[in-house]
């Protein structure tokens, strides 16, 4: 089949349980391959390493002419913008969050992330069929992102609906009428940001050890938000704090359940469990893709791919690439020089990497003892409809 | 079975970084035979950077900074013993306490000591430090929870920035001597070293350059200096940071290529002899080595860093079990860090290898941005402050010989980024303190003569 289509086999719904053999392809079709919409597809690691490393490279989407330019009508987060304003927005993030200003905030909630799995899998007996995803991967990451900002968990359900709604509109795929899409998402975007302003305005003064507190708190002048600015970083936080986690958590449970034999070694020895999860971050990253527009042609592997074209750098293939990882397909927690692409690399590095390692670390050691007898009621389990951010929507599991 | 490089017996002489990397890799290669590593501190391996940081801030004890092991070498570890010489005919190391070490090859790991005021009986005064020890460390960290009323750091390098930086965030008065125009300048050149300036000024560090300290003052205990401008500076305590030695005179008699410049040796860490003959069982690593690097001009560069240290361990350690055809160079992209002042300055190439520079991405003004250096019309350092997340691509530029200026388009591009100054970087000859990077590649040490050994 023609390579100029891979794009679109890859973000159709049909090949979401296993986008694998479609990377190979990819990889096999050399490490840039135009699509038939003008678009670039990379999956080769070490492009895809030197793109996310390059200056010339922008996040903003607002930076793409081709193909054809959609409207964006919001200022998109710091995730999809480029330095310095992208400095600038993630550093007062920073400031609340990691070193140097913040370096116990993340290791410190270490003891309640693994208090928090215990009381989830409690209710796990033997037996009794569960949704690994609605009983445990969702809640975990949701309670600890709510606690982490400050945001009460009587409000949960409604932060849920908004972050569906923006979660959809940043699909990449040709499904469904994007204007209604972005109309409803700029919406939810405008009434969680006032939620959380309003939230935060409660602390000013009033500091409760959150980080909307701190934010609202801040002492250096230079550093302050505005009030748009505040809003549109709590609201990445919130969903980048939890969206993917999920998948990670769901991800880890469906692998291991597949690989019973890397069970087991895991529930001998949980020392390995930090190696696990890095595995699993470059097996079955819950990140799959991340848009990038390059601000002048620049020259990739000998193509020249022109200024403002979209370039999807496709991560979870450059994890899986034979030219930098031996035997890339099998799943082992103890292999050695585990360079994934999981969490990005370059300046949109993860932010929220230490906390998703602890989180992932605790979710998974909190079920191990559960998930020797345990199988899987429906394999493979149905999808997500995001193919960026891909995760199983449900895992019922047999206890 | 002689001849099997995996066997037999190798000693290594210097138990800090690159000797205990080199330990590890040895066993990791596959070396099954005796290991000995020679340290004259009486501690096992530790690591160095955070003794002018977290320790002199009071974050960390001088005693916790002991380097992990990533596997017990299963070592003999002859430490708190000086070595005093290489037979190299006997292949035998001797040691002060009068034993002697039969080898079949030899690692020299012995790196370098804080060059120490000229003068003995001023530097004997009670509240005059060096930085290179973890005691060292340990005594100034005491001497700054005291409190002293202002602290004299002798040298503006990144040993002494680093002191200076750590005082004032102690709510230390500070006055820094530097000999070159501003801080810093002999590793970054003119440019980065107005920031280094401005940003010691901004944070209170009272400090004085193109003088030097003629004298230092005190009956018994240190009370303040002299400078070559005639004034004078009181102070409590005084931190010489004039650079580094090279641990090479006890090689003097040994006919190895070691002089004050280091021990040169090939791209493959083998030592060479006085004569420029390469060794085959003699090597060298770390901050003690010099060697030719293809991206520089193969020049003779002698590096004083921590990563440095490690690559070139663990390239010797390859070489030593591995025959002529498997060996492999030492070719990594030198790199550093420093952190001072609330910035964060790191540094890939050779940035004193560098004719012109341009600020390719934010701005002094901003203080956050990448400089990029270029010498002859390509890319051969960058240093960012405050931007390290940019240094991977630059390192790139330099690994390939990019053309410079470096190429347009980058986001957060300085209006400047055209604009290729001169850059600025010190002649080696006039070096004030020990360079980070000294290319010695035109600077004979001294003139040899062939002697016919009798």
């Amino acid at each position: 089949m023609a390579s100029d289509t891979l794009l679109a086999r890859i973000t159709d719904y049909a090949n979401r349980p296993d986008p694998y053999p479609l990377y190979a392809e990819l990889r096999e079709a050399g490490p840039v391959v135009r699509q038939a919409d003008g678009s670039y597809l990379i999956g080769t690691y070490h492009e895809i390493v030197a793109l996310l490393h390059d200056p010339r490279m922008s996040a903003d989407p607002r930076s793409r002419t081709a193909p054809a330019p959609y409207e964006v009508t919001r200022k998109p987060s710091f995730l999809r913008l480029d330095d310095p304003e992208h400095h600038r927005l993630r550093n007062s993030a920073m400031r609340p969050f990691g070193p140097p200003h913040s370096p116990g905030r993340v290791d410190s909630m270490r003891g309640e992330i693994v208090q928090l799995t215990k009381e989830l899998a409690e209710v796990f007996q033997e037996g009794r069929q569960i949704d690994v995803v609605d009983d445990f991967a969702y809640p975990l990451p949701v309670t600890v992102i709510c606690r982490l900002l400050g945001i009460p968990d009587k409000d949960e359900q409604l932060f849920q609906d908004w972050t569906d709604t923006l979660v959809a509109s940043a699909d990449i795929g040709p499904e469904g009428d994007t204007a209604e899409r972005d109309q409803a998402a700029d919406q939810a975007q405008q009434e969680m940001g006032q939620y959380l302003v309003q939230l935060a305005e409660q602390r000013r003064g009033r500091p409760t050890g959150d980080m909307l507190s701190d934010l609202v708190n801040e002492p250096d002048p230079a550093a302050r938000l505005s009030e748009e600015d505040l809003a549109a970083n709590t609201i990445l936080l919130f969903i980048a704090g939890h969206e993917t986690t999920v998948n990670l958590i769901a991800n880890g449970v469906l692998t291991l359940l597949r690989r019973p034999d890397q069970l087991d070694r895991l529930r001998e020895d949980p020392s390995l469990l930090p190696r696990a999860v890095e595995e699993l971050l470059r097996y079955e990253p819950p990140v799959h893709m991340r848009e990038r527009v390059p601000l002048v042609d620049i020259d990739v592997a000998g193509t020249t791919i022109p200024g403002g074209t979209s370039v999807i750098l496709a991560l979870a293939s450059g994890s899986r690439d034979p030219m930098r990882f031996s035997e890339p397909d099998r799943f082992d927690p103890t292999r050695p020089d585990n360079q994934h692409v999981g969490f990005g690399s370059g300046i949109h590095l993860c932010f929220g990497a230490p906390l998703a390692r602890i989180e992932a670390e605790a979710a998974l050691g909190a079920l191990l003892p559960h998930l020797g007898t345990a199988r899987l009621v429906q394999d493979p389990p149905p999808y997500r409809q995001n193919a960026m951010l891909r995760g199983p929507r449900h895992l019922p599991i047999q206890l | 079975m002689p001849g099997d490089l995996k066997d037999g017996r190798i000693v290594i002489v210097g138990a800090s970084l690159a000797g205990l990397r080199a330990a590890e890799a040895l066993r990791e290669e596959g070396f099954t035979g005796s290991l000995t590593v020679v340290g004259d501190e009486p501690h096992p391996p530790y690591d160095r950077p955070p003794l002018s940081k977290q320790v002199l801030l009071g974050q960390a004890t001088a005693d916790s900074t002991g380097l992990p092991m990533r596997q017990d070498p299963n070592a003999d570890w002859r430490l708190g013993v000086r070595a005093t010489g290489v037979d190299l005919l006997a292949k035998q190391v001797l040691l002060e306490d009068g034993e002697s070490l039969p080898y079949d090859r030899l690692l020299i790991a012995t790196g370098t000591r804080a060059r120490p005021w000229p003068n003995p009986a001023e530097a004997a005064l009670d509240g005059v430090f060096a930085l290179r020890t973890r005691e060292d460390a340990g005594g100034l960290a005491q001497r700054l929870t005291a409190g002293p009323e202002r602290v004299l750091v002798i040298g503006g390098g990144f040993t002494g920035s680093e002191i200076a930086s750590a005082c004032r965030e102690r709510g230390l008065e500070v006055t820094v001597a530097e000999r070159g125009p501003a801080p810093l300048v002999g590793a970054l050149g003119g440019t980065l070293s107005k920031l280094a300036a401005a940003m010691q000024r901004n944070h209170g560090v009272d400090l004085r350059t193109g003088v030097t300290v003629t004298a230092l003052n005190g009956n018994g205990s240190f009370t303040g200096a002299e400078l070559s401008d005639g004034s004078r500076v009181d102070a409590d305590v005084c931190v010489v940071a004039l650079g580094a030695v090279r641990n090479v005179e006890w090689l003097a008699e040994s006919g190895l290529a070691a002089g004050p410049r280091g021990i040169a040796c090939d791209a493959g860490c083998r030592a060479f002899n006085m004569y420029g003959i390469v060794t085959d069982d003699v090597f060298v690593a770390g901050d003690v080595s010099r060697f030719p690097h293809p991206l520089f001009g193969y020049q003779m560069l002698s590096l004083e860093h921590w990563g440095n240290a490690v690559e070139q361990a663990e390239v010797a350690a390859h070489n030593m079990v591995n025959p002529g055809p498997l060996q492999r160079p030492h070719l990594a992209v030198p790199s550093f860090w420093s952190t001072q002042f609330g910035l964060n300055i790191k540094s890939v190439g050779v940035p004193t290898y560098s004719d012109h520079v341009v600020i390719a991405q934010g701005s002094l003004e901003a203080r956050r941005l990448a400089m990029v250096y270029g010498y002859q019309g390509r890319v051969t350092a960058a240093v960012t402050v405050d931007m390290a997340k940019a240094l991977d691509y630059y390192r790139h530029l330099i690994e390939t010989a990019a053309p410079f200026p470096p190429p347009p388009g980058a986001q957060d591009r300085a209006v400047a980024a055209d604009l290729a100054i001169p850059s600025d970087v010190p002649d080696p000859k006039g070096l004030s303190h020990g360079p980070t990077v000294a290319l010695t590649g035109y600077l004979p040490d001294r003139r040899l003569t062939l002697v016919q050994p009798g």
